[in-house]
């Protein structure tokens, strides 16, 4: 008898993600060891140790809240693969109500069918493919590519990696503006965005002030989780305004 | 081992990885489907594969242009393997390497951005496995409607804080690909949902300023 939550799911989920907790351990051995023969200091790696798990820790939960989400559909044990393993919070979800729509089902209420359940897991497969493909066949080249710019000029390169994150993060930070013609509630993320990069200005003038080298181990941390919870009482104040 | 040796040892390893994790992923739905006797109709999983390939598989093939320089070589091995990119794995390795003081592209940087993808997934996965056994206890507070906005708002609190540390460093570069940003996505609201498209854009756009202002010699 078929069910989202079979203890069968749980195991089979289980050993692909104890098979990639296993791939990140290994890397980490590798990289770790790689830092030590380079001459870098067990101080400075066990840093990026410590602020990479204290930062994680937000968006992991905001990836749990995901599961917990798809859950009411599709059970546990597939929504825990499908974003602990290449999946990502933001296509998920589409991915899965895709391909429930096709076959006339939606995500309200748990799938008990278990055609409806496989073609959906296959298709929230399918979708995933490119980055395991792509990476091991054009990796080497793009990297080789990067190394030729660098070589040619170093200064360039530098710039031109540069370049690379800020056209990331002006993407995401525009993206923050979509909503700002619904009114003012639509301002809510801006002004959240504008307290994060205060936060992270008053922790750059204590860092100066105080030379305490922890708050810049862990000022991305602070700032993030200092700003999502200052964003509560700013949507009450706002959510107030507007009624 | 020279740092070519150490690169090519990687790939080698990472391409076994991923494929292993290839046939893996695939061998769930396969089981799936052969334990509950469930296989799909294959007109049926079409129509769901063609909603999801085009913009999947192209937001995918731009993630490995785009991040693979940022990352290096273990580091993109293991983020798409291990997937949260955007919302978790490149800000946590570049707030590593800004931290450390490794620059991208270097050695040191890919180091650091492998240590920081490693760690990052390994906690993940804990939060993960932790928060559902512990389920009945947790769900509430994370879905009471008090909490919401704190995870509404999750993207504007990691990318504030991190535009003060880029922009502020860089801002002759930032400021076309930003205001071009803005005006894009208050014009076209709808282009929310398929961001990572537009990343590259911003990227070329970024590396196109700053090449004139190389030139003319203001950076």
């Amino acid at each position: 008898m078929f069910h989202p939550n079979a203890p069968f799911l749980y195991g089979i989920v289980a050993i692909v993600i104890a098979f990639v907790v296993a791939q990140s351990v290994v890397f980490l051995i590798k990289a770790w060891k790689r830092g030590k023969a380079i001459g870098m200091k067990t101080e400075t790696l066990k840093k990026v140790v410590a602020s990479s798990a204290v930062f994680t820790v937000a968006p992991a939960v905001a990836i749990l809240l995901g599961v917990l989400a798809l859950s009411k559909a599709l059970g546990f044990p597939l929504p825990w693969l499908r974003l602990s393993v290449i999946g990502a919070l933001t296509y998920e979800t589409t991915a899965a109500a895709t391909a429930a729509n096709t076959l006339g089902a939606d995500l309200s209420h748990l799938i008990t069918d278990p055609q409806v359940f496989s073609t959906i897991a296959w298709v929230m497969t399918v979708g995933i493919i490119p980055g395991l493909i792509l990476v091991p066949l054009f990796s080497r080249k793009i990297e080789n590519g990067v190394m030729k710019i660098k070589e040619k000029d170093q200064k360039w390169g530098n710039i031109f990696m540069d370049s690379l994150f800020l056209g990331m993060i002006s993407a995401f930070l525009g993206m923050i503006f979509a909503t700002i013609r619904d009114g003012l509630t639509g301002w809510i993320p801006v002004f959240v965005m504008l307290i994060s990069a205060l936060l992270m200005l008053i922790c750059g003038l204590l860092m100066k002030l105080t030379k305490a080298k922890w708050i810049e181990d862990y000022a991305l941390p602070i700032c993030m989780l200092g700003s999502m919870a200052l964003s509560i009482p700013l949507t009450d104040f706002i959510n107030g305004l507007v009624q | 081992m020279t740092a070519q040796d150490y690169r090519n040892s990687v790939h080698r390893m990472g391409r076994i990885w991923s494929f292993a994790c290839l046939i893996m992923l695939f061998a769930v739905p396969t089981a799936i489907c052969i334990m509950y006797d469930a296989w799909p109709n294959f007109g049926d999983f079409l129509k769901g594969a063609l909603g999801v390939i085009p913009i999947f598989w192209t937001v995918g093939t731009i993630e490995v242009i785009t991040f693979v320089p940022m990352l290096g070589t273990a580091g993109s091995y293991l983020g798409f393997v291990t997937g949260n990119l955007t919302n978790l794995k490149v800000p946590c390795a570049l707030n590593a390497m800004e931290m450390s003081g490794a620059k991208a592209g270097t050695e040191e940087g890919e180091v650091v951005s492998t240590v920081a993808i490693a760690v990052s997934s390994i906690t993940t996965t804990l939060i993960i496995a932790v928060g559902v056994l512990l389920l009945a206890q947790i769900q509430p507070f994370l879905e009471s409607p008090v909490m919401q906005p704190a995870f509404d708002n999750i993207l504007p609190s990691l990318f504030g804080a991190l535009a003060v540390v880029y922009v502020s460093k860089n801002w002759k570069i930032a400021l076309a690909p930003l205001i071009f940003m803005v005006v894009l996505f208050i014009a076209v609201p709808s282009l929310a949902s398929s961001v990572g498209v537009l990343v590259p854009v911003g990227a070329l756009l970024a590396i196109g300023v700053a090449r004139i202002l190389y030139k003319k010699n203001v950076l």
